[in-house]
């Protein structure tokens, strides 16, 4: 057993996840290639949201790709750090608009 | 003195890092010079910062500085050989004593000189009679500013870097480089902060061109981004920190054969401090001469010949990375 179930350099091994499902790796990194393809948005653009993501979704591999993804397509720290904190505010902002839920529902409850 | 004095050692090829030589023969390539058209002058290693990603260790501490003698010597080859292109750099330039007599001298023997300042340099009040003398030349500045962003700015050039650098860059405006229409040309040169791979140029020109005007009402003219070369202050920290394999090997994996046809050390003759000749400004910095022997400008009637074979190492997997150093 690893001490860690997260390894850096697991992110290397990432296409052998098509080892025992090779079509459906094939349609998934197609459409990921195809995604972060410069469109609309730039490169750049895309880079700082993946990152904004990975911190959502708490991906350790997805934040140590896109920190330097985001680097080397010239975004600087402030930026990232503003995007992680756009993250943070829809993450922080998901839950408190939940909080109208429970006030409705002790609403219902309540005198 | 002897430049040798402060050479430090050949990079030799990390584990598990082709060596360039191998990687050029693979592709069926060698490097060899072609027609020179630049030269370039590295008038010393002193310089009022010590950015962390110097490949020629310079700072505060460093003296070597180019004599007048020297400069004699330099401005007696570039009449005597003509170039296109010649090209001042150091460390600061700014603090090298006869600086200007230097450029007035070497502006009639090129169709462009160009000069390369760290801007804190340039910012000087001592150095308002040098600014004079770039603006009546009309040298092209060739302004070092890595990043919009203070604190990675900071971290490679030092404490309080980016209000001088900003400042300079003002004046420069002021003063009518880098704004159209006025012949006077003001490029960017930037470097990553660290142990990444620089961005695309055009993409990273529009961007300056925002954050800078956006931020400062500042502009410029063109702008190139570099890979850091693993030499020096650098590969030092690359060492230190554990970044150095994983550098290396990002540079060699992005190796592209295209580049080498057009490497600047094709086509450059770099000058030491002291007056020796080298291939490129990297050769220099590890003391690997033109043609494999030390030979002194003075020694020089005209240009290098053309098909002698270039010295590499592994830091020329800087200069072909991707889409290559301009």
């Amino acid at each position: 057993m690893t001490t860690s179930y997260y390894e850096p350099q697991d992110l290397e091994r990432f296409a052998e996840i098509g080892k025992d499902a090779p079509e459906l790796a094939r349609k998934f990194f197609d459409y990921y290639g195809a995604v972060f393809a410069e469109g609309e948005l730039t490169g750049r653009e895309k880079a700082l949201i993946a990152l904004a993501v990975a911190h959502a979704i708490q991906c350790p591999y997805c934040i140590d790709a896109y920190t330097t993804s985001c680097l080397e397509k010239g975004s600087n720290l402030g930026e990232m750090t503003e995007a992680v904190h756009v993250a943070n505010a829809i993450r922080g902002g998901a839950s408190l608009v939940h909080g109208i839920q429970m006030r409705k529902a002790a609403e219902k409850l309540s005198l | 003195m002897d430049q040798q004095s402060n050479r430090q050692p050949q990079a030799f090829p990390e584990p598990g890092i082709d060596d360039f030589g191998a990687t050029l023969a693979k592709h069926g390539l060698t490097l060899t010079r072609a027609s020179s058209r630049a030269l370039q002058i590295n008038v010393g290693l002193l310089c009022d910062l010590a950015c962390r990603h110097c490949h020629l260790e310079a700072g505060p501490s460093r003296h070597e500085v180019m004599t007048r003698e020297t400069m004699a010597e330099v401005i007696a080859y570039a009449g005597r050989a003509r170039f296109e292109q010649i090209d001042i750099t150091g460390g600061a330039p700014e603090l090298v004593p006869h600086i200007e007599w230097l450029l007035t001298e070497l502006a009639p023997l090129a169709p462009r000189v160009l000069f390369r300042t760290n801007l804190s340099a340039l910012g000087r009040p001592e150095s308002r009679a040098l600014v004079e003398v770039l603006r009546q030349q009309r040298c092209v500045i060739v302004a070092s500013f890595p990043s919009c962003n203070t604190g990675q700015a900071e971290s490679q050039r030092g404490i309080d870097y980016m209000g001088k650098g900003v400042a300079t860059l003002k004046m420069l405006n002021q003063l009518g480089f880098g704004v159209d229409g006025n012949n006077l040309e003001l490029d960017l040169v930037v470097n990553p902060t660290g142990a990444f791979l620089p961005p695309a140029q055009c993409q990273t020109e529009q961007k300056f061109r925002q954050d800078l005007l956006r931020k400062h009402g500042i502009v410029f003219s063109h702008l190139y981004t570099f890979a850091n070369v693993p030499l020096g202050r650098f590969r030092h920290w690359l060492e230190s920190s554990g970044n150095l394999e994983n550098y290396l090997k990002k540079l060699a994996g992005s190796f592209n054969p295209a580049t080498v046809q057009g490497l600047m050390c094709r086509s450059l003759v770099s000058v030491s401090w002291d007056g020796y000749l080298f291939d490129c400004d990297f050769n220099l910095a590890i003391g690997q001469p033109l043609e494999g022997r030390k030979r002194h400008v003075a020694e020089m009637a005209g240009h290098p010949p053309i098909g002698i074979p270039i010295p590499t190492g592994d830091y020329c997997y800087a200069c072909t990375a991707g889409s290559g150093f301009t």
